[in-house]
Protein backbone atom coordinates (compact mmCIF):
# COMPACT_ATOMS: atom_id res chain seq x y z
CA UNK A 1 0.00 0.00 0.00
CA UNK A 2 1.42 3.82 -1.21
CA UNK A 3 1.63 5.85 2.31
CA UNK A 4 2.27 9.88 2.45
CA UNK A 5 2.53 11.58 5.69
CA UNK A 6 -0.43 14.04 5.33
CA UNK A 7 0.59 17.82 6.03
CA UNK A 8 -2.36 19.27 7.11
CA UNK A 9 -1.34 22.70 7.51
CA UNK A 10 -3.03 25.40 9.75
CA UNK A 11 -6.38 26.61 7.64
CA UNK A 12 -8.22 22.88 6.84
CA UNK A 13 -8.44 21.73 10.17
CA UNK A 14 -9.45 25.06 11.43
CA UNK A 15 -11.61 26.17 9.05
CA UNK A 16 -12.66 23.89 6.12
CA UNK A 17 -13.29 20.73 7.62
CA UNK A 18 -15.33 19.43 4.31
CA UNK A 19 -12.09 19.68 2.27
CA UNK A 20 -9.96 17.06 4.98
CA UNK A 21 -13.22 14.88 5.07
CA UNK A 22 -13.38 14.47 1.16
CA UNK A 23 -9.77 14.24 0.94
CA UNK A 24 -8.83 11.95 3.46
CA UNK A 25 -12.53 9.52 2.55
CA UNK A 26 -11.69 9.52 -1.22
CA UNK A 27 -7.82 8.66 -0.84
CA UNK A 28 -8.69 5.51 1.64
CA UNK A 29 -11.21 4.91 -1.40
CA UNK A 30 -8.23 4.99 -4.14
CA UNK A 31 -6.13 3.10 -1.99
CA UNK A 32 -3.75 5.17 -0.25
CA UNK A 33 -2.74 5.58 3.35
CA UNK A 34 -2.67 8.80 4.80
CA UNK A 35 -0.36 9.21 7.98
CA UNK A 36 -0.67 11.88 10.51
CA UNK A 37 2.38 13.44 12.25
CA UNK A 38 3.19 14.37 15.68
CA UNK A 39 5.10 18.02 16.15
CA UNK A 40 4.61 19.32 12.67
CA UNK A 41 3.81 23.10 12.51
CA UNK A 42 2.46 25.60 10.36
CA UNK A 43 4.53 25.43 7.16
CA UNK A 44 5.58 28.85 7.11
CA UNK A 45 3.63 30.24 4.00
CA UNK A 46 4.01 34.54 2.70
CA UNK A 47 2.54 36.10 5.39
CA UNK A 48 5.80 34.39 7.26
CA UNK A 49 8.76 34.56 4.32
CA UNK A 50 7.33 38.33 4.15
CA UNK A 51 8.33 38.48 7.83
CA UNK A 52 11.92 36.72 7.48
CA UNK A 53 12.17 34.23 4.01
CA UNK A 54 15.30 32.50 6.37
CA UNK A 55 12.95 31.33 9.24
CA UNK A 56 10.34 30.54 7.06
CA UNK A 57 12.80 27.78 5.48
CA UNK A 58 14.09 26.41 8.64
CA UNK A 59 10.31 25.71 9.76
CA UNK A 60 9.45 24.48 6.48
CA UNK A 61 12.67 22.26 6.64
CA UNK A 62 11.89 21.09 10.33
CA UNK A 63 8.26 19.66 9.19
CA UNK A 64 10.22 18.30 6.37
CA UNK A 65 12.66 16.29 8.79
CA UNK A 66 9.43 15.10 10.29
CA UNK A 67 8.59 12.63 7.33
CA UNK A 68 12.26 12.29 6.89
CA UNK A 69 12.39 10.39 9.95
CA UNK A 70 9.07 8.54 9.35
CA UNK A 71 10.32 8.00 6.26
CA UNK A 72 7.43 9.07 3.98
CA UNK A 73 7.04 12.00 1.25
CA UNK A 74 4.91 14.16 2.21
CA UNK A 75 1.77 15.35 0.44
CA UNK A 76 -0.38 18.61 0.82
CA UNK A 77 -3.94 19.46 0.43
CA UNK A 78 -3.33 23.32 0.59
CA UNK A 79 -1.26 24.57 -2.24
CA UNK A 80 0.39 27.18 -0.36
CA UNK A 81 1.29 24.31 1.81
CA UNK A 82 2.60 22.47 -1.15
CA UNK A 83 4.82 25.46 -1.98
CA UNK A 84 6.25 26.59 1.24
CA UNK A 85 8.18 22.85 1.26
CA UNK A 86 8.33 21.89 -2.21
CA UNK A 87 10.25 25.22 -2.37
CA UNK A 88 12.18 24.88 0.51
CA UNK A 89 13.20 21.19 -0.25
CA UNK A 90 13.98 21.77 -3.62
CA UNK A 91 16.09 24.63 -2.90
CA UNK A 92 17.86 22.79 0.46
CA UNK A 93 18.65 19.41 -1.84
CA UNK A 94 20.96 21.83 -4.42
CA UNK A 95 22.00 25.03 -2.35
CA UNK A 96 24.52 23.97 -0.22
CA UNK A 97 25.66 26.98 1.62
CA UNK A 98 21.93 27.52 2.41
CA UNK A 99 21.14 23.93 3.85
CA UNK A 100 24.21 23.89 6.23
CA UNK A 101 22.65 27.51 7.91
CA UNK A 102 19.52 25.54 7.76
CA UNK A 103 20.66 22.89 9.39
CA UNK A 104 23.00 25.04 11.84
CA UNK A 105 19.68 25.86 13.71
CA UNK A 106 18.32 22.94 13.03
CA UNK A 107 20.80 20.88 15.02
CA UNK A 108 19.60 22.51 18.14
CA UNK A 109 16.43 20.77 18.16
CA UNK A 110 18.49 17.51 17.39
CA UNK A 111 17.11 17.53 13.39
CA UNK A 112 18.86 17.57 10.31
CA UNK A 113 17.49 18.27 6.77
CA UNK A 114 18.64 15.28 4.58
CA UNK A 115 17.03 15.56 1.41
CA UNK A 116 15.88 12.59 1.46
CA UNK A 117 12.29 12.75 0.83
CA UNK A 118 9.85 14.53 -1.64
CA UNK A 119 6.84 16.78 -1.36
CA UNK A 120 4.32 16.09 -3.45
CA UNK A 121 0.71 17.42 -4.04
CA UNK A 122 -2.45 15.56 -3.67
CA UNK A 123 -3.03 15.84 -7.35
CA UNK A 124 0.40 14.30 -7.81
CA UNK A 125 -0.46 11.26 -5.80
CA UNK A 126 -3.71 10.97 -8.10
CA UNK A 127 -1.80 11.10 -11.15
CA UNK A 128 1.49 9.32 -10.59
CA UNK A 129 0.28 6.91 -8.05
CA UNK A 130 -3.59 6.10 -7.97
CA UNK A 131 -2.80 6.40 -11.98
CA UNK A 132 -5.84 7.98 -14.34
CA UNK A 133 -6.72 4.60 -15.88
CA UNK A 134 -7.65 3.25 -12.18
CA UNK A 135 -9.12 6.88 -11.02
CA UNK A 136 -11.53 6.47 -14.34
CA UNK A 137 -12.28 2.75 -13.20
CA UNK A 138 -12.95 4.11 -9.77
CA UNK A 139 -15.47 6.40 -10.39
CA UNK A 140 -19.02 5.35 -10.45
CA UNK A 141 -21.05 8.86 -10.40
CA UNK A 142 -19.39 10.25 -13.60
CA UNK A 143 -19.68 14.13 -13.25
CA UNK A 144 -21.64 14.08 -16.70
CA UNK A 145 -22.75 17.74 -18.04
CA UNK A 146 -20.73 19.65 -15.19
CA UNK A 147 -18.79 22.46 -16.29
CA UNK A 148 -15.95 23.22 -13.90
CA UNK A 149 -14.00 25.91 -14.00
CA UNK A 150 -10.76 24.54 -12.46
CA UNK A 151 -8.69 26.72 -10.11
CA UNK A 152 -5.66 25.69 -8.92
CA UNK A 153 -4.00 28.53 -7.15
CA UNK A 154 -0.83 30.22 -7.86
CA UNK A 155 1.41 27.95 -5.55
CA UNK A 156 0.75 24.71 -7.56
CA UNK A 157 2.42 26.47 -10.49
CA UNK A 158 4.37 28.67 -9.59
CA UNK A 159 7.59 29.55 -8.82
CA UNK A 160 7.21 26.31 -11.72
CA UNK A 161 11.67 26.68 -10.98
CA UNK A 162 11.01 25.13 -8.23
CA UNK A 163 8.04 23.46 -7.82
CA UNK A 164 7.85 21.58 -11.49
CA UNK A 165 4.63 20.69 -10.96
CA UNK A 166 3.64 21.18 -14.73
CA UNK A 167 3.68 23.70 -17.46
CA UNK A 168 3.15 27.34 -15.88
CA UNK A 169 1.89 28.65 -18.77
CA UNK A 170 -0.27 25.89 -20.65
CA UNK A 171 -1.01 23.63 -17.42
CA UNK A 172 -3.26 20.40 -18.10
CA UNK A 173 -2.79 18.14 -15.02
CA UNK A 174 -5.70 19.63 -12.74
CA UNK A 175 -7.82 20.08 -16.20
CA UNK A 176 -7.16 16.06 -17.21
CA UNK A 177 -7.94 15.02 -13.48
CA UNK A 178 -11.25 17.21 -13.69
CA UNK A 179 -11.91 15.24 -16.98
CA UNK A 180 -11.46 11.94 -15.55
CA UNK A 181 -14.27 12.60 -13.38
CA UNK A 182 -16.59 12.47 -16.53
CA UNK A 183 -16.81 16.76 -16.10
CA UNK A 184 -15.79 19.20 -18.26
CA UNK A 185 -13.47 21.44 -17.52
CA UNK A 186 -14.14 24.89 -19.72
CA UNK A 187 -11.50 27.51 -20.26
CA UNK A 188 -12.46 31.11 -18.96
CA UNK A 189 -10.54 34.16 -19.06
CA UNK A 190 -7.86 34.43 -16.60
CA UNK A 191 -7.79 31.10 -15.52
CA UNK A 192 -4.59 31.21 -14.23
CA UNK A 193 -4.41 34.77 -12.52
CA UNK A 194 -4.46 34.99 -8.87
CA UNK A 195 -7.34 35.01 -6.64
CA UNK A 196 -6.14 38.05 -4.53
CA UNK A 197 -6.64 36.01 -1.28
CA UNK A 198 -3.13 37.11 -0.04
CA UNK A 199 -4.22 40.78 0.08
CA UNK A 200 -7.03 39.95 2.34
CA UNK A 201 -6.35 41.53 5.69
CA UNK A 202 -3.87 44.03 4.24
CA UNK A 203 -5.99 45.61 1.29
CA UNK A 204 -9.25 44.26 1.46
CA UNK A 205 -10.63 46.01 -1.22
CA UNK A 206 -7.75 45.14 -3.82
CA UNK A 207 -7.99 41.37 -2.57
CA UNK A 208 -12.41 41.55 -3.41
CA UNK A 209 -11.89 43.45 -6.90
CA UNK A 210 -9.50 40.37 -7.73
CA UNK A 211 -11.99 38.08 -6.82
CA UNK A 212 -14.84 39.47 -8.30
CA UNK A 213 -12.78 39.58 -11.03
CA UNK A 214 -12.61 35.89 -11.10
CA UNK A 215 -15.94 35.05 -10.77
CA UNK A 216 -17.34 36.85 -13.04
CA UNK A 217 -14.94 35.76 -15.60
CA UNK A 218 -16.07 32.06 -14.44
CA UNK A 219 -19.80 32.64 -14.65
CA UNK A 220 -18.90 34.10 -18.15
CA UNK A 221 -17.98 30.83 -19.18
CA UNK A 222 -20.57 29.06 -18.41
CA UNK A 223 -19.32 27.50 -15.63
CA UNK A 224 -21.39 25.41 -12.96
CA UNK A 225 -18.75 25.98 -10.14
CA UNK A 226 -15.19 26.77 -9.75
CA UNK A 227 -13.00 23.66 -8.61
CA UNK A 228 -10.18 24.66 -6.28
CA UNK A 229 -7.15 23.16 -4.51
CA UNK A 230 -6.48 25.69 -1.98
CA UNK A 231 -8.27 26.53 0.98
CA UNK A 232 -7.34 30.60 0.49
CA UNK A 233 -8.68 30.44 -2.41
CA UNK A 234 -12.08 28.48 -1.44
CA UNK A 235 -12.30 31.21 1.47
CA UNK A 236 -11.07 33.96 -0.73
CA UNK A 237 -13.90 33.09 -3.55
CA UNK A 238 -16.49 31.37 -1.16
CA UNK A 239 -17.39 34.02 1.51
CA UNK A 240 -15.73 36.50 -1.33
CA UNK A 241 -19.30 36.02 -2.75
CA UNK A 242 -20.91 37.39 0.37
CA UNK A 243 -18.55 40.70 0.71
CA UNK A 244 -19.35 40.77 -3.35
CA UNK A 245 -23.09 41.09 -2.42
CA UNK A 246 -22.80 43.72 0.06
CA UNK A 247 -20.17 45.44 -1.22
CA UNK A 248 -21.04 45.56 -4.76
CA UNK A 249 -24.31 44.77 -4.48
CA UNK A 250 -24.00 41.99 -6.98
CA UNK A 251 -24.73 37.58 -6.78
CA UNK A 252 -22.81 35.56 -8.54
CA UNK A 253 -24.49 32.08 -6.64
CA UNK A 254 -21.20 30.47 -8.10
CA UNK A 255 -20.50 27.43 -5.98
CA UNK A 256 -17.31 26.59 -5.00
CA UNK A 257 -16.01 23.39 -4.79
CA UNK A 258 -12.60 21.72 -3.56
CA UNK A 259 -11.67 19.62 -6.30
CA UNK A 260 -11.35 16.42 -3.72
CA UNK A 261 -15.32 17.11 -3.01
CA UNK A 262 -15.96 16.56 -6.82
CA UNK A 263 -13.34 13.33 -6.38
CA UNK A 264 -15.48 12.02 -3.58
CA UNK A 265 -19.01 12.31 -4.79
CA UNK A 266 -17.75 11.04 -8.06
CA UNK A 267 -16.23 7.93 -6.02
CA UNK A 268 -19.82 7.43 -4.92
CA UNK A 269 -19.25 8.39 -1.08
CA UNK A 270 -22.22 9.46 0.15
CA UNK A 271 -22.83 13.81 0.29
CA UNK A 272 -24.10 13.32 3.79
CA UNK A 273 -20.83 12.53 5.10
CA UNK A 274 -19.17 15.34 3.57
CA UNK A 275 -19.64 18.74 6.13
CA UNK A 276 -20.95 20.37 2.84
CA UNK A 277 -22.67 22.90 5.61
CA UNK A 278 -19.43 24.22 5.26
CA UNK A 279 -19.83 26.04 2.22
CA UNK A 280 -21.49 30.01 1.96
CA UNK A 281 -22.28 29.04 -1.62
CA UNK A 282 -24.97 26.39 -1.10
CA UNK A 283 -23.97 23.43 -4.15
CA UNK A 284 -27.35 21.94 -4.54
CA UNK A 285 -27.47 23.31 -8.29
CA UNK A 286 -24.47 21.24 -8.47
CA UNK A 287 -25.53 18.09 -6.57
CA UNK A 288 -29.00 18.36 -8.88
CA UNK A 289 -27.39 18.48 -11.59
CA UNK A 290 -24.57 15.54 -11.06
CA UNK A 291 -27.99 13.78 -10.04
CA UNK A 292 -27.40 13.98 -5.85
CA UNK A 293 -29.76 15.39 -3.61
CA UNK A 294 -28.92 16.31 -0.34
CA UNK A 295 -32.33 15.51 2.37
CA UNK B 1 18.55 54.85 11.34
CA UNK B 2 22.31 56.14 10.62
CA UNK B 3 22.00 59.79 10.34
CA UNK B 4 24.22 60.11 6.78
CA UNK B 5 22.34 59.78 3.28
CA UNK B 6 23.28 56.00 1.98
CA UNK B 7 23.80 55.61 -1.84
CA UNK B 8 21.94 54.43 -4.38
CA UNK B 9 24.11 51.13 -4.16
CA UNK B 10 24.72 50.85 -0.53
CA UNK B 11 20.23 49.83 -0.77
CA UNK B 12 21.20 48.12 -3.81
CA UNK B 13 24.00 45.98 -2.11
CA UNK B 14 22.19 45.63 1.07
CA UNK B 15 18.98 43.96 -0.79
CA UNK B 16 21.27 41.70 -2.81
CA UNK B 17 22.99 40.77 0.46
CA UNK B 18 19.32 39.99 1.75
CA UNK B 19 17.96 36.53 1.21
CA UNK B 20 15.41 36.51 -2.00
CA UNK B 21 16.92 40.01 -3.20
CA UNK B 22 19.79 38.73 -5.26
CA UNK B 23 18.48 38.89 -8.68
CA UNK B 24 17.33 42.73 -8.35
CA UNK B 25 20.14 44.24 -10.38
CA UNK B 26 19.40 41.97 -13.78
CA UNK B 27 16.07 44.40 -13.89
CA UNK B 28 15.96 46.12 -17.55
CA UNK B 29 12.80 47.99 -16.78
CA UNK B 30 10.78 46.45 -19.79
CA UNK B 31 7.75 45.99 -17.49
CA UNK B 32 6.66 42.97 -18.34
CA UNK B 33 6.02 42.45 -14.22
CA UNK B 34 3.73 45.18 -14.06
CA UNK B 35 1.79 43.67 -17.42
CA UNK B 36 1.35 40.33 -15.83
CA UNK B 37 0.30 41.73 -12.34
CA UNK B 38 -3.33 40.84 -10.93
CA UNK B 39 -2.89 43.74 -8.70
CA UNK B 40 -1.44 46.43 -11.03
CA UNK B 41 -4.45 45.54 -13.12
CA UNK B 42 -6.96 46.83 -9.89
CA UNK B 43 -5.08 49.54 -8.71
CA UNK B 44 -2.21 52.37 -9.38
CA UNK B 45 -1.35 51.90 -5.61
CA UNK B 46 0.86 49.10 -7.11
CA UNK B 47 3.50 48.28 -9.75
CA UNK B 48 6.12 46.10 -9.62
CA UNK B 49 8.57 47.54 -12.28
CA UNK B 50 8.29 50.82 -10.13
CA UNK B 51 9.21 49.28 -7.06
CA UNK B 52 12.25 47.70 -8.21
CA UNK B 53 13.20 50.76 -10.36
CA UNK B 54 12.94 53.10 -7.18
CA UNK B 55 15.10 50.58 -5.31
CA UNK B 56 17.65 50.47 -7.34
CA UNK B 57 17.48 54.10 -7.38
CA UNK B 58 18.40 53.69 -3.39
CA UNK B 59 15.28 55.49 -2.50
CA UNK B 60 15.21 53.38 0.32
CA UNK B 61 12.93 55.40 2.73
CA UNK B 62 10.64 55.58 -0.05
CA UNK B 63 10.29 51.98 -0.99
CA UNK B 64 10.25 50.73 2.68
CA UNK B 65 7.78 53.34 4.36
CA UNK B 66 5.16 52.88 1.71
CA UNK B 67 2.47 50.05 1.47
CA UNK B 68 3.31 49.53 -2.05
CA UNK B 69 5.46 46.82 -1.10
CA UNK B 70 2.67 44.96 0.85
CA UNK B 71 0.48 45.25 -1.95
CA UNK B 72 2.49 41.86 -3.59
CA UNK B 73 -0.22 39.23 -3.46
CA UNK B 74 2.54 36.70 -4.02
CA UNK B 75 1.28 34.76 -6.80
CA UNK B 76 4.67 35.23 -9.12
CA UNK B 77 3.14 35.27 -12.29
CA UNK B 78 5.79 38.08 -12.75
CA UNK B 79 8.68 36.02 -11.36
CA UNK B 80 7.66 33.46 -14.18
CA UNK B 81 7.43 35.74 -16.94
CA UNK B 82 10.56 38.06 -16.23
CA UNK B 83 13.00 37.73 -19.31
CA UNK B 84 15.97 38.64 -17.30
CA UNK B 85 14.80 36.38 -14.50
CA UNK B 86 14.49 38.89 -11.68
CA UNK B 87 12.92 36.90 -9.02
CA UNK B 88 10.77 39.91 -8.23
CA UNK B 89 8.25 38.33 -5.47
CA UNK B 90 10.97 37.11 -3.85
CA UNK B 91 12.59 41.05 -4.45
CA UNK B 92 9.54 41.56 -2.64
CA UNK B 93 9.74 39.13 0.45
CA UNK B 94 13.89 40.55 0.67
CA UNK B 95 11.86 44.37 0.94
CA UNK B 96 9.51 43.08 3.25
CA UNK B 97 11.99 41.66 5.89
CA UNK B 98 14.31 44.48 5.61
CA UNK B 99 11.23 46.90 6.80
CA UNK B 100 10.01 45.00 9.42
CA UNK B 101 13.75 44.56 10.76
CA UNK B 102 13.34 48.52 11.32
CA UNK B 103 9.94 47.97 12.80
CA UNK B 104 7.63 49.05 9.38
CA UNK B 105 5.00 46.10 10.52
CA UNK B 106 1.34 46.22 8.81
CA UNK B 107 -0.99 45.43 11.81
CA UNK B 108 -1.99 42.07 10.02
CA UNK B 109 1.47 41.00 10.25
CA UNK B 110 2.13 41.66 13.27
CA UNK B 111 -0.60 39.35 13.92
CA UNK B 112 0.19 36.67 11.92
CA UNK B 113 3.38 36.70 13.99
CA UNK B 114 1.81 37.00 17.40
CA UNK B 115 0.29 33.66 16.17
CA UNK B 116 3.10 31.62 14.98
CA UNK B 117 4.98 32.59 18.32
CA UNK B 118 1.73 31.62 20.89
CA UNK B 119 0.60 28.29 18.43
CA UNK B 120 2.63 27.63 16.03
CA UNK B 121 0.05 27.84 13.39
CA UNK B 122 -1.27 30.99 11.50
CA UNK B 123 -4.95 29.65 12.13
CA UNK B 124 -5.78 29.21 16.00
CA UNK B 125 -8.16 26.08 16.05
CA UNK B 126 -11.47 26.65 17.56
CA UNK B 127 -13.19 24.56 20.46
CA UNK B 128 -16.08 24.28 17.93
CA UNK B 129 -14.41 22.59 15.22
CA UNK B 130 -12.42 19.97 17.64
CA UNK B 131 -15.87 18.86 18.69
CA UNK B 132 -16.83 18.79 15.21
CA UNK B 133 -13.86 16.72 14.19
CA UNK B 134 -15.40 13.95 16.45
CA UNK B 135 -18.53 13.96 14.80
CA UNK B 136 -17.58 13.83 11.35
CA UNK B 137 -15.22 11.04 12.22
CA UNK B 138 -12.04 13.07 11.71
CA UNK B 139 -8.69 11.52 13.78
CA UNK B 140 -7.85 13.77 16.58
CA UNK B 141 -5.56 16.08 15.74
CA UNK B 142 -2.01 15.58 16.24
CA UNK B 143 -0.03 17.80 19.07
CA UNK B 144 1.65 20.86 17.06
CA UNK B 145 5.07 21.21 17.45
CA UNK B 146 5.08 25.10 19.55
CA UNK B 147 7.84 24.42 21.16
CA UNK B 148 10.04 23.26 18.23
CA UNK B 149 8.86 26.11 16.08
CA UNK B 150 9.98 28.51 19.51
CA UNK B 151 13.20 27.77 19.46
CA UNK B 152 13.78 27.78 15.79
CA UNK B 153 12.45 31.82 16.41
CA UNK B 154 14.56 32.30 18.93
CA UNK B 155 17.38 30.33 16.87
CA UNK B 156 16.84 32.98 13.85
CA UNK B 157 15.95 36.06 15.73
CA UNK B 158 12.22 36.19 14.57
CA UNK B 159 11.12 36.50 17.96
CA UNK B 160 13.07 39.59 18.53
CA UNK B 161 12.10 41.05 15.88
CA UNK B 162 10.09 44.83 16.53
CA UNK B 163 6.86 43.30 15.91
CA UNK B 164 4.78 44.86 18.89
CA UNK B 165 2.53 41.90 20.42
CA UNK B 166 4.99 39.49 19.94
CA UNK B 167 7.59 37.94 22.77
CA UNK B 168 10.61 39.86 22.43
CA UNK B 169 9.28 43.28 21.64
CA UNK B 170 11.29 45.90 21.27
CA UNK B 171 9.36 48.81 20.10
Amino acid sequence: MTSYALFLGCTIPARQPHYELSARKAMAKLGVELVDLEGVTCCAPPPVQSIDLETSLIVAAYNICLAEEADLNIVTLCTGCFESLAVANNILKENVMLRTRVNGVLSCLGKEFKGKKEVRHYLQVLLNDVGLNYLRRSVVKPLKSLRVAAFSGCHLLRPSKLLRFDDPERPRIFDTLIEALGAESVWYRNKLKCCGGLLRGYADDVALAIARDKIVNAAHAGADCIATLCPFCFLTLDLGQVLIKSTYKEEYDMPIIHYTELLSLSLGIDPKELALEFHKVKIDKVLDKIGLNLP
Amino acid sequence: MAAQERTSSDFTVEIKQTLGGESITRCYQCGTCASSCPVAKMTDRYNPREVIRLALLGQRENVLGSDTIWLCASCYQCQERCPQEVEIADVIYALRNIAIREGKVPKIYAEFAATLTRDGRLVSMSKFLEKKRIEYGLPPLKPTGVEAIRKILSATGFDKLPISGMKGEST
